[in-house]
């Protein structure tokens, strides 16, 4: 477990370090050193940063509760539907259609006032937190009937992505007030910085980094403390922890909520960096792919999630402009193999030694106590 | 005589039809061990889940302590009361330490805000030792419970159990897949229990049964055939019949 300490503090500080270290490159290398990082690096870093966290938010709930949601992406498209519509409101009269309250597409589809809940998002300070709290009140509504009536596993799993498909078929609907089909993009400025500038962009990512990097801590946190243990505990034995007194429903929920707020939050920084929201974002096959991501880095690890999400989307970036028809049977087939034949992630290739017994009280990843369950009966 | 701890009151459960429970009354003194035994499809696990609140009965009362009625509770509640369940399996913790499998077992404010920020405090390392050394895994604390064996596992249960500071505590064939030192061991140990606690232990083991030296009750089709000392059981003709003699 010493290992495993060694490994947060080894996230924490490759994220930070490798942000700033890009963010350097980026803007005091000269642009024809051999060591400069081109623009369109940093903002791919910014994206992958902002997806590792929806990495994160999924690892907490399928890796230490044993939730697989499939339609997590819901909560980090409604995160990013959030900044989305600030950043709309932030065009103001630089439009096409020049109107200074209304967003174009609703100009263009004849309406003549803001809906009512558009109002307070052309204050960052109102939507800010609007990006955690939409997704948030969305699990816990989810949650609330889904955990209490005790449905779970695969039927869980499936309501999941039904959510996330009637999401994106009701945001496709230009009646919803949220740009229909081609979602709000065309965005200018954030806080008073304009999104077209190598400074922001630097900035966004850096942000990004931190944001992951605090989130990083606050769910290691959470897993460690005896919250986390109880999750486990759940996760692998729930009717034992109802007869001691626990209510499984209520961890479920409360680790399902922070989770889908987090994921939230990564949408938000996803949407200034590409650009662009749209109801595609909800597609259920994202979700699915964030869930390949933290198989592919190492389920129930954290660090795995992170790990996953940068290194996977490193190779769709590559792959899907080296060899466009290929990446869903790689991303397929990188599934199957990881599934087969490295049960604990990439992450468990690196540490071997988290299947040894931990000198201090923690939580080991997932394939661990499979290993051990499925070796011989005494 | 003691005041009644647990009394079940024509207590019917239905299953597709088939009575897992007929109209069973049973009554459980305070400080009392009992044993029940009867044949597979006798409706012991049953009791124990109408008891626990797994399965709610379709009539009759359960009722603990002076008045509270079991059948209106669920599981995490009645817990909460200071009734604990034993399972079969022996159901622990596996990837936790065997450390944190008793942590999480001990009483205390079960909601998940307060497990959060929870600090394990002195009283409870005092209390977790003396744990550890009750169900002699002391020197196993820092071990995964997956990695115990199957005996230990058992105990590690039951100290869990103890941990929840049950006043009532439901055992469901405790030395099943035992070795006869552990079986010898563990019924020492539940007699140990037995001072601060009552006890009701299901086996199938006469010899373990007869080690316990306490009342039996036989249950037979969802009803009580007979109850009596572990002589008076076994010299019951009805006894004999439906159970022991063929």
């Amino acid at each position: 477990m010493i290992l495993a300490g060694r490994l947060g503090a080894a996230t924490v500080a490759g994220l930070l370090g490798g942000a700033v270290l890009l963010a350097v490159l980026n803007l005091l290398a000269p642009a024809v050193s051999a060591v400069h990082v081109p623009d369109f690096v940093i903002s791919l870093a910014g994206k992958y940063l902002s997806l590792a966290i929806l990495a994160l938010a999924i690892d907490l709930v399928w890796g230490y509760a044993g939730i697989l949601s499939l339609g997590h992406g819901a909560f980090f498209a409604l995160g990013g539907y959030c900044m989305g519509m600030y950043l709309m409101r932030a065009i103001g009269s630089r439009g096409v259609y020049a109107d200074p309250t209304l967003p174009d597409f609703m100009v263009f589809i004849g309406w003549k006032h803001l809906p009512w809940y558009w109002q307070g998002f052309d204050h960052f300070w109102f939507a800010l937190p609007m990006t955690m709290l939409v997704p948030g009140a969305l699990a816990f509504t989810f949650g609330w009937f889904a955990f209490r009536s005790r449905v779970s596993g695969v039927y869980l799993s499936i309501i999941t992505q039904a959510l996330t498909y009637a999401l994106m078929l009701a945001f496709f609907r230009n009646d919803m007030g949220f740009g229909g089909n081609n979602g709000m993009t065309d965005f200018k400025e954030i806080l008073g910085f304009p999104l077209n500038s190598r400074g922001t962009a630097v900035g966004l990512m850096l942000v990004s980094a931190t944001v992951l990097a605090t989130a990083f801590v606050a769910a290691r946190a959470m897993t460690r403390s005896r919250f986390g243990k109880v999750l486990v505990a759940v996760r692998d034995a729930e009717a034992r922890t109802r007869f001691l007194g626990y209510r499984p429903e209520s961890y479920k929920l409360t680790v399902w909520v922070v989770s889908a707020a987090m994921a939230g939050i990564g949408g938000a920084l996803y949407v200034p960096q590409v650009g662009i929201i749209n109801p595609s974002e909800f597609s259920p096959a994202n979700s699915i792919e964030a869930v390949i991501w933290v198989a592919v880095g190492g389920r129930g690890t954290l660090s795995g999630a992170i790990l996953g999400a940068i290194l996977v989307n490193l190779s769709k970036t590559w792959l899907t402009s080296a060899l466009p028809g290929l990446w869903l049977f790689a991303i397929g087939g990188l599934f199957i193999l990881v599934t087969l034949f490295l049960p604990r992630g990439i992450i468990g290739l690196l540490t071997p030694r988290l299947r040894r017994a931990p000198r201090t009280p923690a939580v080991l990843p997932i394939g661990a106590d499979r290993a051990v369950r499925e070796a011989p009966a005494e | 005589m003691n005041a009644a701890l647990l009394h079940l009151d024509g207590v019917t459960v239905t299953f597709d039809g088939f009575k897992a429970l007929n109209a069973l009354s049973l009554t459980v003194e305070s400080g009392e061990m009992r044993a029940i035994i009867g044949p597979n499809g006798a409706g012991k696990t049953t009791l124990m889940d109408v008891i626990t609140g797994k399965t709610r009965p379709d009539t009759g009362r359960v009722v603990f302590g002076d008045d509270i009625d079991l059948t209106r509770l669920d599981e995490p509640a009645i817990a909460r009361l200071g009734i604990g369940r034993k399972f079969q399996r022996p159901t622990v913790f596996e990837p936790l330490s065997v450390y944190d499998n008793l942590l999480l077992s001990l009483a205390g404010d079960r909601r998940p805000s307060r497990a959060l920020w929870a600090r394990e405090t002195a009283a409870e390392r005092a209390r977790l030792e003396e744990l550890l050394a009750t169900v002699r895994l002391t020197e196993q604390r820092h071990r995964r419970a997956a990695e115990l064996s199957h005996g230990q596992k058992q105990w590690l249960e039951i100290g869990m159990l103890l941990a929840q500071e049950p006043r009532l505590l439901l055992v469901d064939e405790p030395v099943a897949g035992m070795s006869d030192a552990e079986t010898a061991e563990t019924a020492e140990l539940l007699r140990e229990i037995n001072r601060t606690r009552s006890v009701v232990v299901v086996e199938h083991d006469m010899v373990f049964v007869r080690s316990l030296g306490v009342n039996v009750t036989v249950l037979h089709e969802g009803a009580v055939l007979a109850e009596g000392s572990i002589d008076a059981i076994q010299a019951d003709d009805r006894v004999i019949e439906v159970y022991l003699g063929r």
